[in-house]
């Protein structure tokens, strides 16, 4: 059944966009994670308009978010309060995004940084991930795993606050910062950045693994869903027949994936995670390495 | 019923064609892009006004051009820099159709000179303006080579030669295919009669290519209300969110 999309101006198969929403729900609903890292080069893939396909993503992501954020506040374990800090970096970072996104389409690079961003933060995540996680089935295995709490110098910055659900005392700097970050590469990337931000929670700023996922989701909502309208407003490109259809798929899929999730070992689920996300990587990196057929591109230029 | 159109038009021939060499009509002037909108296909047919001055056994030749809205685009080429593939060079095109196709009755090289060619930009590379530097021509030639290459292998523009038919010298007829990518705006058909390479006269038609109905409402309401737009696709996306989640909530 083919459909014609109104903004990416390209006639798709519509099983095929539930398809794509459905196989990313069903791993976003397993791992926690929202899938724009795995969306948008599909997207690539089927043949939407790169800038089309990232303003699509985040505003997909916005209704898988709001999907699993409700899930999680029925079980309590969302800190509303942490996210609204890291909320509060999130939304700086992705009016940066955007910015950054025109200035990079205008030089005609936005291809390469949304690339190298790809290969370096999914290679980078990834391989942590695997290690650790490689870590814990052996320590598993072993002995039962201890609550252990970092004490680094993030814990030595000032304008210290309480997150009573995460049970911290920490400074606002830390996930403030984490915020920005992941709202900027949310704008340029056309993901939610839970693929960052939930190990930069756990590692980085000692959150509980259980109220991370819920928070994490959270803040996303409202950074991809103003990264959605700032992208409407500024490039014309969210396609909203792209996004419903991704997400009819995304939403039924995420119901698939909790429940298989939910018959796994968490280390189990990070192993295959960090797999997935290192085998996307290591695709996009062999993209860049090996000679492309055709040398030469086109951009269409924007009034 | 494009044969019965064939049909009248030839009994027509005598009065309609008394001024001019050619006269030609389209199976549609207007194509409507509804959400089920999957490629499309224009017919083109006429007739060629025969006998008078011309000599009855000299060849003539048809050839039919379909041209897409213009815009400039810019055309990048990659290198290698530091082990990866880096966009170093580009140039900008002044304007470049979005679809064009050229049907011929025999292989182009027979039937045009590059002269008339020159004159009345009959291929893609000549409807292509550069707008550009003539300091840059090779360089120039290199990148419309590139455009024309990329766009063909997407099926936007294409070179049918031998497609058009042409029956007893006077009836001729072709068909365009519509890729199901393609764009709003007016579309140009131009129908050139040709001999011994030059271009005799020349015809033009236009068809209106339209988005319709949802398509049509979801359009402009994004390049009109933008803002709107965006905060209606983050409404649409919260609500289709919360519906899942009550959904699956109560069953799970």
């Amino acid at each position: 059944m083919q459909i014609y999309l109104p903004i990416a101006e390209i006639s798709v198969n519509a099983i095929l966009l539930l398809g794509i929403g459905g196989l990313v729900g069903v791993l976003s609903g397993m791992f926690g994670v929202g899938g724009g890292f795995l969306i948008t080069p599909l997207l690539f893939f089927v043949g939407i308009p790169p800038a089309v396909a990232v303003a699509t993503s985040a505003n997909q992501i916005v209704a898988a978010s709001v999907s699993g954020v409700l899930a999680h506040l029925r079980r309590r374990t969302v800190d509303l309060k942490m996210g609204t800090v890291l909320l509060c970096g999130g939304l700086v970072g992705a009016a940066i995004g955007v910015w950054l996104f025109n200035i990079l389409r205008n030089a005609g690079q936005v291809d390469l940084m949304v690339r190298l961003c790809y290969v370096v933060f999914l290679g980078a995540v990834g391989a942590l991930m695997f290690v650790e996680s490689l870590r814990a089935m052996v320590r598993n295995r072993r002995a039962p795993p201890k609550p252990r709490r970092q004490r680094g110098w993030v814990h030595a910055l000032p304008f210290k606050m309480r997150f009573r659900v995460s049970g911290l005392y920490i400074s606002v700097i830390p996930p403030a910062i984490v915020g920005l970050a992941v709202g900027v590469l949310s704008a340029v990337m056309g993901v939610g950045g839970g693929f960052i931000m939930v190990p930069a929670m756990i590692y980085l700023l000692g959150m509980p693994t259980k109220v991370v996922i819920g928070t994490s989701l959270f803040q996303i909502i409202f950074v991809t869903g103003f990264t959605t309208i700032l992208h409407a407003a500024t490039n014309r490109t969210v396609d909203i027949a792209l996004a419903l259809l991704l997400l009819i798929g995304g939403v039924i899929g995420a119901q698939v994936g909790t429940r298989i999730g939910a018959k796994m070992k968490a280390e189990q689920l990070r192993v295959l995670l960090a797999l997935l996300v290192l085998s996307v990587c290591i695709k996009l990196a062999l993209d860049l390495l090996i000679r492309p057929d055709e040398l030469f591109s086109l951009q269409p230029v924007l009034l | 019923m494009s044969r019965l159109a064939l049909l009248v038009l030839s009994l027509l021939l005598p009065s309609l064609a008394a001024a001019q060499d050619i006269v030609a009509d389209l199976s549609q002037n207007r194509v409507s892009i509804t959400t089920s909108f999957d490629g499309s296909e224009l017919l083109v047919f006429g007739a060629i006004r025969r006998g008078g001055t011309e000599r009855e056994e000299e060849d003539v030749d048809v050839i039919v051009t379909l041209e897409g809205p213009q815009h400039p685009v810019t055309v990048r080429e990659a290198e290698r820099r530091a082990g990866i593939w880096v966009n170093t060079e580009s140039f900008d095109i002044a304007a470049a159709p979005a679809v064009y196709r050229i049907a011929t009755s025999h292989p182009l090289d027979d039937i045009l000179t590059d002269g008339s060619d020159l004159v009345h930009r009959v291929t893609v590379e000549r409807v292509i303006r550069t707008g550009g530097i003539p300091d840059h021509f090779e360089q120039a030639g290199e990148f419309i080579d590139a455009l024309v290459r990329i766009r063909e292998a997407s099926g936007l523009y294409a070179m049918q030669e031998g497609t058009v038919q042409i029956a007893e010298q006077s009836l001729f007829r072709t068909t365009f295919e519509l890729p199901s990518s393609i764009e709003e705006g007016n579309y140009r058909v131009r129908i050139f009669l040709l001999r011994e390479g030059r271009v005799v006269t020349q015809l033009e038609r236009l068809v209106g290519v339209r988005k319709v109905g949802i398509e049509r409402f979801v359009y402009n309401l994004s390049q009109e209300q933008p803002l709107v737009y965006g905060i209606l696709a983050v409404i649409i996306a919260v609500v289709a969110g919360w519906a899942a989640s009550a959904a699956f909530g109560r069953r799970g």
